[in-house]
């Protein structure tokens, strides 16, 4: 029998980190995430890994750049402010095309706002966030059992497409505890080597180059075609998503992480009062499922997005949803201090099942 | 009697057989030989990894035969840190202007110095910011004329020239620190000798090391390269004292 351990989803993400192989930590202690550095500076030296507290979020993010340039496994972690500081060099990763996993924790903003849970970073962990117009592969897990199946995810997503990856939590998923099963990992077979990390000449004659400035004649444009073309690939083959009860359903409820958690009780709660409701939860932000839920409100007339935000993830539902279907909102903005309660969620389901 | 010639000069092989593109008077060209010359000297080129900053000295690879990585503004400190420390064994070096490595990666450098990480730091001085147009510097030297001290640096209002060298030499994480120039043959090869020794102590494994050298960029000061080589030691060196300010292995 497999064991059974009662974590907190922070412990969760550094555990499944290091099964996944990351043996290279770098970061900067912000509430609600610190139990994440904390872990790992008291595991990874175990197994031969390396950690850093790095003297700021910038030089964090930095190492993890020069580590995954030199072929390693390596991530960062933090909450909201401490990830705007990281933009910076999360845009040149993705312009260096370099693998690497970086963790949102979130908290409430803007600025410096409240450490109570939000999800206000949408816009930025999947629009881009630094500038030059990038795309992250950005998860988001709803239990602490996907907080550590995602980081593995994520690793070898990462690695396979050449991008950085997000974890984005928030500080409830974070800081609770429940069951988790700590899967054994197992590397995919078809996993690519690392032939463009830098490692010193040794034994070739090729010189390997780690960059993003591209001066010459057209190279930029070619360059960001390529980009883009990953990130078609990656809407075609990477996209995750989880329906409960859509079959029938007359409303949809869309959410994701905590929110998700809460609604799928709420939903619950609606059938058992007789209302055909069902639950549609990306698990990828980026690529965001599209088709799944484009197909899935085709015979269904409503659908209710539900966020703690004052409607981000919304914007890319209304894109994806069948024609004829009506997109609602019900969100709060940073600094409601608490997460909506599934009686809550369920009175707004009733209400605009309704109207 | 047969005469066997002898080869006296050559490119070193840890320099590409390119030209540069750095401006007429520049002493970029005179300090990658230096770096490369060194690598040469203790035979790790094919174990060298470099950290290219922004600046003149981006195109790092275009003239280093070695991997290169590059890094953000002012990050090759943090960037070389994680390239070092999944590569112990490599020889990691960061190669940074003074807007770079003075102003915006301030914190970077202090820090990795203060680990003590195992990289070595070639820090360009030119007092003024080369590619972006020669903008005012951390190192600007008092009542120098930039584009953004037109009226010449004035100190009350912007500050004193930051000398990185005996700043950084105070630091417990430091080994080597020292400032060289460029600007006569004697003071080259008093550079090359500084150079090989901030290398030396990454072969020898024994931790941070950083060579600041003085440089002329006559394009940015309006002046041809002679008056601007003549500058560095008229103007640069007494206000940045050459001289080494740390050398904490004696045995090497």
């Amino acid at each position: 029998m497999q064991k059974r351990l009662f974590v907190k989803g922070n412990e969760a993400v550094a555990m499944g980190a290091v099964e996944a192989g990351c043996r290279y930590y770098f970061g900067y202690p912000i509430t609600p995430q610190s139990d994440i550095p904390e872990y790992m500076s008291r595991e990874l030296p175990k197994v031969g890994g390396t950690f850093i507290q790095a003297e700021s979020e910038i030089a964090s993010i930095n190492m993890l750049l020069g580590a995954s340039a030199s072929g390693a496994r390596a991530m960062t972690s933090s909450s909201s402010p401490g990830i705007s500081l990281k933009q910076e060099g999360i845009s040149y990763m993705a312009g260096s095309e370099l693998p690497g996993l970086i963790v949102n924790i979130s908290r409430s903003g803007p600025g410096l706002g409240g450490i109570d849970a939000s999800q206000a970073d949408y816009f930025q962990a999947v629009k881009g966030g630094g500038h030059g117009g990038y795309r992250l592969i950005v998860l988001a897990p709803y239990s602490v059992q996907e907080m550590y199946d995602l980081t593995i995810l994520a690793f070898d997503l990462s690695d396979r497409y050449r991008i950085p990856a997000m974890l984005l939590g928030d500080s409830v998923i974070g800081q609770m505890k429940e069951a988790l099963i700590p899967h054994p990992y197992h590397p995919p077979a078809d996993l690519p080597a690392k032939p463009w990390a830098v490692t010193g000449k040794l034994g070739r004659s090729d010189q390997r180059i780690v960059k993003s400035l591209y001066l010459g004649d057209g190279e930029l444009e070619a360059h960001n075609w390529r980009l883009h073309e990953k990130y078609r690939l990656l809407g075609e083959q990477e996209v995750r998503s989880e329906a409960v009860d859509v079959e029938d359903a007359a409303l949809i409820v869309t959410a994701f992480g905590s929110t998700a958690r809460i609604a799928r009780t709420a939903v619950r709660m609606a059938r058992e009062a007789g209302l055909r409701v069902g639950l549609f939860r990306p698990i990828t932000l980026y690529p965001f499922p599209e088709a799944a839920l484009r197909q899935m409100t085709e015979g269904c007339k409503k659908v209710l997005c539900i966020e703690l935000n004052a409607g981000q993830m919304v914007e890319d539902v209304r894109l994806s949803v069948a024609r004829d279907a009506e997109v609602r909102f019900y969100g709060r903005p940073p600094g409601a201090g608490s997460l909506p309660t599934p009686e809550e969620l369920c009175a707004q389901i009733r209400k605009h099942y309704e109207a | 009697m047969t005469t066997a010639l002898q080869k006296v000069f050559d490119r070193p092989v840890s320099l590409k057989d390119v030209q540069t593109h750095f401006c007429p008077g520049c002493q970029h060209g005179t300090i990658h030989r230096l770096v490369a010359e060194a690598l040469d000297h203790f035979a790790v080129q094919e174990r060298t990894i470099g950290v290219a900053s922004v600046g003149c000295s981006v195109f790092l690879y275009g003239y280093f035969d070695v991997d290169v990585v590059e890094a953000p503004h002012g990050r090759a400190p943090a960037v070389a840190t994680g390239v070092k420390r999944v590569h112990p064994d490599k020889i990691v070096f960061t190669y940074q202007g003074d807007g770079d490595l003075a102003a915006i990666g301030t914190s970077e450098i202090i820090h990795a110095a203060n680990r003590g990480e195992g990289m070595t730091v070639i820090f360009v001085n030119n007092t003024t910011y080369g590619m972006t147009g020669g903008q005012m510097a951390p190192t600007t030297l008092p009542q120098q004329k930039t584009s953004t001290s037109p009226s010449g640096r004035n100190v009350q209002t912007d500050g004193y020239p930051i000398r990185m060298a005996e700043l950084l030499a105070v630091l417990d994480g430091t080994a080597y620190s020292t400032r060289v120039a460029v600007n006569s043959p004697k003071n080259v090869l008093q550079a090359g000798k500084a150079i090989r020794r901030a290398f030396q102590y990454q072969v020898e494994s024994q931790g941070f090391a950083f060579v600041e050298v003085l440089s002329a960029c006559p394009t940015n000061w309006g002046m041809n390269p002679l008056k601007a080589n003549e500058r560095v030691g008229s103007e640069m060196i007494p206000y940045f004292q050459l001289g080494t300010f740390k050398d904490v292995e004696k045995t090497f």
